[in-house]
């Protein structure tokens, strides 16, 4: 019979099931005795209040240069660009670069500049990105390829911070075999 | 040109002022139109002058509206031809131009023919289209999503729906009582009779009760303990699974539009998912090398996009960014978190496991919003290692291993749980 315990009794029950079921998924389930399970050290793109930019990661000290790294000395100018035409790649033009190059032009260039180079990658196609050219219709070299990855050019940006050294010129290299190409 | 000023007419009816500029606009491009056809203007200038130019406003260089009244016909050709000849040849325009934007060098186009130019031109002398309409336009299906984004929220809506439940208990219970006190009062002396009766029987005691009926109690005791653990178990195991985890980000950062519609592959954004343990979220810059030239998405509008520039200081008045600005850091939310003491590695499962990235985290490029779609418990991890064969093609690191590996097992193929990928000390150090 409904006798004031079992009244009690049936609404607590209810309510703790109901606060135990995960309803709303914008915040995270509940947690049980969650030791160990936040990092003690900085996450990586963790907020630290202490730095400047509330950032845990912090960008090198200028002029700081990695070990086994050459850094890049030709300034992003007009001038630049047109010493940057002679440059030769410290590395060999091989199978396996070129197939990396590729690999890697797939996913970073193809996008404006098309599978083959000829500016008709998907975004160029529908028109979000415009004037992205066919790379047999510029004056570029080498150099002056891995100069434009390095800093890009007018409207296109860098990609220095999303492709190392090596894969620069590996980029570079499989763009100069895609102009060469018929 | 009669057609435009038809158009113009028309919504003229609207706004006087909008006439004024209207007509203003379209005397201006009768006198330059010349001998151009502005539609093979407009393909041109898309194809060849669209990634530094914009009509209306600044981009690598100056806007071009109207540029046919600013110069003259012969200058213009000339300049466009070949800007650096004109240059050396000592033209003043041509040299205050070039430095009025810092000695920004524009491609040459000797390619175009006289009749090609005038068509551009004839493109940049058209009036401008009308900003009101689009706006309006546009505004509409913006604000439709803002209101529906505004309902009530789940937890508003559960609360009310357990205080409606609440109400209800309290009319039964008060309905019962009055019922009961109705009962009673017409048959008192029927139950008063009824009471000596039932006091006159013997009762049984508790121990005799559960002597007469044992097979029954032991079996709905066991059904109610079986239910209650049943219930426990679901309860406890789904503590800190945040499978369907889907927090709000502080950019409409939509995964449907660039990786899905737009074709990006998830790797342009993730990069350091090629080299590291974390996938990594893109810096911003990474997105300035398209929101630099998109500064307005068909969903949003300006607003989303507004923040990129508001984080890293890019002002799109000026094309440029702000000098000594204090960059702004986006605090996306973390949606996927393992425990610290599990150790997982991207480049392991992406590059040597070459695994999808669908496969752990779900269709991505079909989200607007990233949602955890596995249950990143320590079982999923396991079945899984138990299940892949490891990639050892064109592997040179497995050759050896894999011959051993194949002997041990008696094996074609090596699964991740025989290379040791059960061991404890793999995932938890
Ligand atoms: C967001 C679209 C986009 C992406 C992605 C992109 N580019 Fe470009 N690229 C452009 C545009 C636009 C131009 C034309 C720039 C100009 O006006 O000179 C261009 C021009 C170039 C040029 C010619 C520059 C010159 O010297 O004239 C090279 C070389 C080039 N890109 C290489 C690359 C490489 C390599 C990648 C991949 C790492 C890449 N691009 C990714 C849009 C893009
Ligand atoms: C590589 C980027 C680039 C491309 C592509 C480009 N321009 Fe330019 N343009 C500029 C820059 C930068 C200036 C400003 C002058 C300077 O710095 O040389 C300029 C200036 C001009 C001017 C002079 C504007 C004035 O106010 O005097 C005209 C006209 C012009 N461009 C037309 C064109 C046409 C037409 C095309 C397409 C066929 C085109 N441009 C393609 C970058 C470009
Ligand atoms: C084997 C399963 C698996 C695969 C395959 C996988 N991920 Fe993950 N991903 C995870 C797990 C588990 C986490 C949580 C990591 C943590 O919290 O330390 C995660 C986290 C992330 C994060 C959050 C940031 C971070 O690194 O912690 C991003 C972004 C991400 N993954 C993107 C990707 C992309 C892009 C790919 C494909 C190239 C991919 N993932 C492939 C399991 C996977
Ligand atoms: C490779 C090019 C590219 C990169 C990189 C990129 N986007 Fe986009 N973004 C696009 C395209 C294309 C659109 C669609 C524009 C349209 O529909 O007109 C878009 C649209 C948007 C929109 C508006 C969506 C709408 O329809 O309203 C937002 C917000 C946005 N991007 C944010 C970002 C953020 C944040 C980043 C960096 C993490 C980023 N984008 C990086 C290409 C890119
Ligand atoms: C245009 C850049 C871009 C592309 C392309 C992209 N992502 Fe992302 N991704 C982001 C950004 C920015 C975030 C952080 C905001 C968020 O969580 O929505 C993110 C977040 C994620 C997360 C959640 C990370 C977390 O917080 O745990 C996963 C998983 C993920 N991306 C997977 C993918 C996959 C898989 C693809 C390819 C289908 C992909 N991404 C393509 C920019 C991108
Ligand atoms: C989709 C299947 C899949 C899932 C899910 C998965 N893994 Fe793996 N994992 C693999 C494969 C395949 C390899 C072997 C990669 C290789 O070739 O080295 C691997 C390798 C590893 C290794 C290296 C083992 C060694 O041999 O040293 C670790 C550590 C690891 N996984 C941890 C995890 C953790 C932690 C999780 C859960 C958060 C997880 N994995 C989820 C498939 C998976
Ligand atoms: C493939 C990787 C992997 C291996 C191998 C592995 N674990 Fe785990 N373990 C995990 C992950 C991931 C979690 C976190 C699960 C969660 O957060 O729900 C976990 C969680 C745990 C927990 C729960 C800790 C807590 O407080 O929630 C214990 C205990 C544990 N592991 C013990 C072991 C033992 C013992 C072994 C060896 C027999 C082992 N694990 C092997 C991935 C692994």
């Amino acid at each position: 019979m409904l006798s004031r315990r079992n009244i009690t009794f049936w609404s607590v029950l209810w309510a703790l099931l109901a606060t135990a079921c995960w309803t709303d998924k914008r915040d995270p389930n509940v947690q049980y005795m969650p030791n160990m399970y936040a990092a003690v050290p900085y996450e990586p793109y963790a907020v630290n209040r202490y730095y400047s930019n509330d950032m845990a990661a912090l960008a090198p000290v200028p002029g700081t240069v990695p070990r086994g790294y050459t850094p890049y000395s030709l300034p992003n100018t007009n001038q630049g660009y047109e010493e940057s035409r002679n440059l030769e790649s410290p590395v060999a033009a091989t199978d396996q670069n070129l197939r990396r190059g590729k690999y890697l032009f797939g996913i970073h260039c193809a996008i404006c500049h098309g599978d083959k180079g000829d500016g008709q990658g998907q975004l160029s196609r529908t028109g979000k990105i415009p004037g992205v050219p066919n790379y047999k219709d510029r004056d570029i070299s080498l150099g002056t390829v891995y100069h434009v990855i390095m800093y890009g050019r007018n409207i296109m940006g860098s990609y220095a911070s999303q492709l190392t050294d090596t894969e620069r010129w590996q980029v570079a290299q499989y763009v100069m075999k895609l102009r060469s190409q018929k | 040109m009669i057609h435009q000023r038809g158009i113009c007419a028309k919504r003229s009816i609207r706004l006087v002022s909008t006439l004024f500029a209207c007509a203003l606009l379209s005397v201006q491009g009768l006198h330059a139109q010349g001998g151009g056809d502005p539609t093979a203007g407009k393909k041109l200038f898309n194809a060849n002058c669209a990634s530094c130019h914009k009509l209306d406003r600044k981009l690598i260089g100056p806007p071009l509206r109207n540029i046919a009244q600013q110069r003259s016909l012969a200058w213009l050709h000339k300049w466009i031809r070949n800007n650096a000849a004109l240059r050396d040849s000592g033209d003043r325009d041509a040299l205050a131009i070039f430095e009025e934007y810092k000695g920004q060098i524009m491609t040459a186009f000797p390619q175009l023919s006289d009749q090609q130019i005038d068509d551009i031109l004839a493109y940049t002398s058209q009036p401008a289209a009308q900003p009101k309409a689009v706006t309006a336009a546009s505004a509409a299906p913006t604000s439709g999503t803002a209101a529906s984004n505004t309902g009530i929220s789940t937890k508003a809506f559960n609360l009310i729906l357990l205080a409606i439940i609440a109400l209800l208990l309290v009319i039964i219970i008060l309905m019962t009582r009055v019922l009961k006190m109705v009962y009673e009062m017409k048959y008192e002396d029927r139950l008063r009779e009824l009471e000596r009766q039932k006091a006159a029987k013997k009762r049984l005691s508790f121990v005799e009760f559960f002597e007469k009926y044992t097979p029954g109690f032991v079996f709905f005791g066991l059904l109610l303990f079986g239910v209650a653990m049943y219930g426990a178990w679901v309860y406890l195991t789904a503590i800190d699974v945040n499978t369907g985890y889907e927090p709000i980000q502080p950019i409409a950062f939509s995964h449907r539009i660039h990786a899905g519609e737009n074709k990006i592959n998830c790797l342009y954004c993730h990069s350091s998912a090629r080299h590291s343990k974390t996938a990594g979220i893109p810096s911003v810059n990474v997105c300035m090398n398209c929101h630099r030239y998109i500064a307005e998405g068909a969903e949003t509008g300006t607003r989303e996009i507004a923040k990129i520039y508001k984080a890293i200081g890019w002002d799109p008045e000026q094309q440029a960014y702000i000098p000594n600005y204090k960059t702004r850091p986006i605090k996306w939310v973390k949606v996927h978190n393992l425990p610290d003491f599990v150790y997982f590695n991207h480049a392991q499962h992406v590059v040597m496991g070459q695994i999808a990235c669908q496969t752990c985290h779900g269709p991505v490029e079909t989200m607007d919003t990233v949602y955890q779609y596995s249950k990143l418990t320590m079982g999923w991890c396991i079945n899984c290692h138990r299940l892949t064969d490891v990639q050892m093609k064109d592997n040179p690191y497995y050759e050896k291993i894999h011959e051993q590996l194949a002997a041990k097992y008696g094996v074609k193929k090596v699964t991740e749980a025989m290379m040791g990928g059960l061991e404890c000390g793999r995932c938890h150090y």
